[in-house]
């Protein structure tokens, strides 16, 4: 979509951050190609910490709702993500989630399970390369000679972005597929019509299973759930028939169905489709009665073969999901 | 303190509902802590629920269908039961105490037996003490 140039309309202002996450998804804005450079034009690019030397208090000079867009990347982690998400909510006219973590609190989520002394004890005390007999433990404040050194606090929980600030759109994935992110950002550009607040975009309504290719039958029975590798894949029967299991029936489709065509099970990056809320639920549920056995001792043994079901379900969604975090 | 559980109970229509519905026409005693759903199947009994009504502040969930072989649409009992115990597997990884969670068949003329259930599930409530689930969930929002 290249610019008009008899067209006066001032270039939107993009920004994009990152707060606890991997950089895949900053990465899957470059992945746009070509494409990049109608985004540049289209846009000015006002803060992206991966790309470009700003700090953080020329984002704090800059006047109110004065950036158009921001694709905040990362689930909440610490102080500085909780900072930067606030400031850039101020900031920003558009804010969108971008990406698995900061729409359903991602793989940095699963520390959900355990909480901030579990992960302090485990990393400072307890892990087998650590010496560290004064059990020395990362402080916020810590005076030296050259005077006082900050860092962000750790918070207990891992937070979605949602649950901090008020977030306009959703697009999920980790990370995002590029061309979805081209058509959410031309339809901002080109003054689309945009979805009410709050909805999840570049992404269906639907679940992948609506859009995968391989053959599916409705008498679906698993007599023992097999890990990716415990399996030969036969490449064309839905792996859920073949009781591996995928994710498939509890996730938004809209990726494409890219690792199903890649011979890899849904791992359930784009989140739950339009009706349900809770991901993980909604696979026990499609998962439950495929299980083919009648008495409790039977299906206790067919179940025992899913390792870890709350973290194979909740693989991307822990803090977002009704229970949110492991009760400690 | 005083502490009394509330437990929400998801009762399928044709049996369990109304067997807990004969244990009251008898007017047998049973302990009031209990605040009954009623599904048409216990297969209807969605994981959702379940999480949602200990997330809500339920202290304990109980689930009741018909026996097995009894369902009134035949097979959904027996849904219910693989995803409960699913659901079991998923709530003991999330710290959640087995004791607040319960299946149980009821048939249309056990009354008895649903009253002596919601006693003693009750009880073993009152040992395990209230539910975190809650609290735990509310420290979480931090938008001010």
């Amino acid at each position: 979509m290249p610019p008009d140039s008899s067209n006066p309309k001032p270039k939107l202002k993009l920004a994009v951050y990152w707060g606890a996450a991997c950089g895949g998804c900053c990465v899957s804005v470059l992945d746009t190609h070509e494409k990049l450079l109608d985004i540049v034009a289209a846009a000015d690019l006002v803060f992206w910490p991966i790309a470009m030397d700003i700090k953080y208090k020329d984002v704090e000079a800059m006047p109110d709702k004065s950036i158009d867009v921001t694709l905040f990347n990362g689930a909440i982690r610490n102080s500085e993500n909780k900072h930067i998400a606030q400031l850039l909510r101020s900031k920003t006219k558009i804010l969108v989630a971008y990406g698995s973590c900061a729409y359903m609190g991602g793989i940095p989520g699963l520390a959900n399970f355990t909480d901030r002394e579990g992960i302090f004890r485990r990393v400072y005390e307890e892990s087998e390369s650590t010496l560290n007999p004064d059990k020395v433990r990362p402080q916020t404040e810590t005076m030296v000679k050259e005077g006082k050194l900050e860092i962000p606090e750790m918070f207990n929980d891992v937070y979605t972005l949602n649950q901090v600030v008020d977030v306009d759109y959703f697009i999920p994935g980790c990370p995002p597929q590029s061309e979805r992110l081209i058509e959410v950002f031309t339809a901002i550009a080109t003054g689309a019509e945009l979805p009410p607040k709050g909805s999840v975009v570049g992404a269906n309504e639907k679940t992948n299973c609506d859009e995968c290719k391989r053959k599916k039958s409705d008498n679906k029975v698993i007599k023992k759930f097999y890990r990716p590798w415990e399996i030969q894949d036969d490449k064309e029967t839905c792996f859920l028939e073949q009781g591996v299991i995928c994710m498939g029936p509890a996730t938004r489709g809209g990726c494409g169905v890219r690792c199903v065509s890649g011979n890899s099970p849904c791992r359930g990056c784009y989140g739950p489709p339009a009706t349900a809320s809770d991901p993980g639920a909604k696979m026990m549920s499609a998962i439950g009665t495929m299980i083919d056995a009648d008495t409790p001792e039977e299906i206790d043994k067919i179940i025992d073969t899913i390792v870890d079901p709350a973290g194979l379900f909740y693989r991307f969604s822990l803090p977002s999901s009704i229970l949110g975090r492991k009760i400690i | 303190m005083n502490f009394r559980p509330k437990i929400v109970a998801f009762l399928c229509n044709w049996c369990a509902y109304t067997g807990a519905d004969l244990a009251g026409t008898s007017r047998m005693r049973y302990a009031p802590n209990i605040r009954i759903i009623r599904v048409m199947c216990s297969g209807r009994i969605e994981p959702t629920f379940i999480l949602s009504a200990f997330q809500q502040g339920a202290d304990g969930v109980l689930v009741c269908g018909c026996h097995p072989g009894d369902c009134h649409y035949q097979t959904g009992n027996y849904k219910c039961l693989r995803r409960f115990k699913l659901i079991e597997k998923y709530i003991a990884q999330m710290g959640i105490e087995p004791e607040r969670l319960k299946l149980e068949w009821i048939s249309a003329s056990e009354g008895k037996q649903f009253a002596e259930l919601v006693n003693e599930m009750t009880k073993d409530i009152l040992n395990v003490g209230p539910s975190k689930i809650k609290s735990s969930l509310e420290v979480k929002h931090l938008k001010s």
